[in-house]
């Protein structure tokens, strides 16, 4: 996955967390208890937990293990 | 009183936790690994100890406290945009800090900064800011805790002696486990507090009479507006995602990215951290909310009156009437109070237990503040070549006493108030300080008198941020007091919450300038030696692109 597409991702995240279409709304509540605007974070927040994977997953900085291995040339 | 047993059941514990760490790491006396655990914990310890050490006694007490008095804004504003910052930090910076800390051998972020920008005494006026922003964390833990057993005992465990016990505890585990030991009662800590959590949603909920019918009855009355987020202005709620930046700034946080034992270990708690978030903040704020609906608990019914009261003739009565009625309505304690009502003693005891455990990450605040003190000033200084490597260890230890008995003190003394507000203006300046780690990682050209500009205005900026709210007194109640207009656009409002610039927190224009001075400067001024730069970013461009590695 391009790393550009990752930063865009992120980028689209933030945005998404200015949600001030639900800001006067508390219907529905979602299961029945939870009112719109707190269900919509508790997914925001999961939606998190996708991107930090897609992030691992497609831009894991691995040379940095090698990196730190290296002798300290100060 | 079964509670507050149960609760010290769970002190005497934790302080065995901290021992065996101790007796665990006998033979590895070094500074290393008191310091940094040797940088060798594992994943799970790993994800439970740095998302523990992030925990401290506003993210369970507070929240619920803030969400009773404001509603679900509270998840928004502090859980869901940290959800997103913090393990994007941890990704992009926490990762990069393991490996130059591995690399070159640092314990602290002080260190780093010396290195990659050829300083000393710079570094310590760093050290010494970060310093300031960290002390009324180690005061505020003491405080909590003295509060919160006080409280679950039923006011059987006096404030002093519940602050003396907290304080001895926390500092017996740190004093021989080190970072091992806190990292070891973190994660104990935080598995608790998941798993008990979880369960008082339930019981609460079952004592309640289920949340859908509690919640369709706040929807129908006066509190409806707790279930939206009305209460605070959007350029609010924006500014407000600054605010996680300060947990990639906190030394206790990067202190413990150094702590891995291997690179690996970050994947699982970049991915798991706001699954974390999820299980700990939801709960807290959702009882936090739902505590409004709780009027058959005679606590929460007068909470609810004074803060009606406030609202309803706050600007016909006294100041030392309105001080009166914002005490009454101080909520910190509503989920304690819903435990009592509607759990069974011994879960009731547990989640003191759990509730105990979140107002004791001061301890990550004691170790970090000892590790800066030793390796910054004692070791920077001269002492490790006069005293050898083995007095660090010792004078680390002498800190941490030291630190402990002051901060006791102060917490007999002093209000707590001063230092709940100390622990506000602390986060605007740990975000502000965020653009001197970006700097020294990702921009070669940064340099020390950059770095100073930076670190001086974040401390000027705060400072002048503290002073304008206590000279300027909050409106009762409104949009704000307008100071400052320019052209009939507010520049600078007093509000009841503290204060706006441009309509937004002032952490988002200190922040920004705190960038904008390092940059500045930096291009001002001559950059560090070629040699120190190839060592910090030659060998990640040319492993990146394939050439090396």
């Amino acid at each position: 996955m391009k790393k550009g597409f990752l930063v865009v991702l992120v980028l689209v995240a933030y945005a998404l967390h200015q949600d001030v279409w639900l800001f006067a709304r508390a219907r529905p509540l979602v299961f029945g208890f939870l009112p719109v605007g707190l269900a919509y974070h508790a997914l925001y927040t999961l939606g998190c937990t996708l991107l930090m994977a897609l992030l691992v997953r497609f831009a894991w900085p691995g040379h940095l293990e090698a990196s730190s291995r290296e002798p300290d040339a100060r | 009183m079964t509670p507050a047993v149960i609760v010290f059941l769970y002190l005497a514990a934790v302080a065995y936790v901290g021992i065996f760490a101790f007796r665990g790491a006998r033979g590895r006396e070094g500074a290393e690994d008191y310091f940094l655990a040797g940088r060798s914990l594992g994943p799970f310890v790993f994800l439970m100890s740095l998302f523990g050490t992030n925990m401290t006694a506003f993210t369970i007490l507070g929240s619920s406290g803030h969400a009773f008095q404001n509603g679900i804004v509270t998840y928004g504003l502090m859980a869901s945009a940290s959800a997103l910052v913090i393990p994007l930090g941890l990704f992009l910076v926490g990762t990069r800090v393991w490996a130059l800390g591995k690399r070159h051998g640092f314990i602290t972020p002080v260190q780093l900064f010396r290195d990659r920008w050829e300083c000393g005494h710079i570094g310590t006026v760093i050290f010494a800011v970060q310093a300031v922003f960290l002390v009324p964390y180690i005061i505020i833990g003491v405080m909590g805790g003295g509060t919160t057993l006080h409280s679950i005992s039923g006011g059987r465990v006096p404030y002093w002696l519940g602050g003396a016990v907290v304080a001895i505890v926390v500092m017996s585990y740190v004093f021989f486990g080190g970072m091992r030991g806190t990292a070891w009662v973190n994660t104990f800590q935080t598995t608790l507090f998941l798993v008990f959590g979880a369960a008082a949603v339930l019981v609460i909920g079952a004592g309640m009479g289920g949340f859908s019918a509690a919640a369709e009855a706040m929807l129908e009355g006066p509190m409806a507006r707790l279930l939206t987020r009305e209460v605070v202005s959007p350029l609010y709620f924006l500014s407000y995602t600054f605010i996680p930046l300060s947990s990639l700034a906190f030394p206790h946080i990067l202190i413990f990215c150094l702590t891995a034992r291997r690179l690996e270990q970050f994947k699982k708690t970049v991915v798991l951290y706001p699954l974390c978030l999820l299980g700990i903040w939801l709960p807290c704020v959702f009882l936090g909310v739902m505590a409004n609906r709780a009027t058959d608990v005679p606590q929460i019914r007068a909470k609810i009156e004074a803060r009606e009261t406030l609202t309803r003739e706050g600007p016909g009565l006294s100041p030392e009437a309105r001080q009166g009625l914002r005490a009454e309505a101080a909520a910190d304690d509503v989920l304690i109070l819903l435990l009592e009502r509607h759990a069974p003693i011994w879960l009731a005891g547990l989640l003191g237990a759990g509730i105990m455990a979140a107002v004791m990450a001061t301890d990550s605040q004691i170790l970090a503040l000892s590790t800066m003190f030793t390796e910054d000033v004692f070791a920077h200084y001269g002492g490790r070549e006069r005293f050898g490597p083995r007095a660090e260890v010792h004078t680390g230890r002498a800190f941490v006493v030291g630190i402990t008995v002051v901060a006791y003190v102060i917490a007999l003394r002093a209000p707590e108030g001063i230092f709940a507000l100390a622990v506000q203006y602390a986060f605007t300046g740990y975000a502000a300080l965020c653009p001197l780690l970006v700097a020294a990682l990702f921009w070669p050209r940064s340099t020390k008198w950059g770095a100073l500009a930076a670190t001086l205005w974040t401390a000027a900026a705060v400072a002048a941020v503290a002073a304008f709210q206590a000279v300027v007194p909050p409106p009762l109640a409104g949009p704000g007091r307008i100071v400052l207009e320019v052209a009939g656009l507010p520049i600078l409002t007093r509000t009841a919450g503290g204060t706006a610039v441009l309509g937004l927190m002032p952490v988002v224009p200190i922040t920004l300038l705190s960038a904008a001075f390092l940059a500045v400067a930096s291009l001002l001024t001559a950059p560090p030696t070629r040699a120190t730069r190839l060592r910090y970013f030659a060998p990640d461009r040319l492993r990146e692109s394939g050439r090396l590695g």
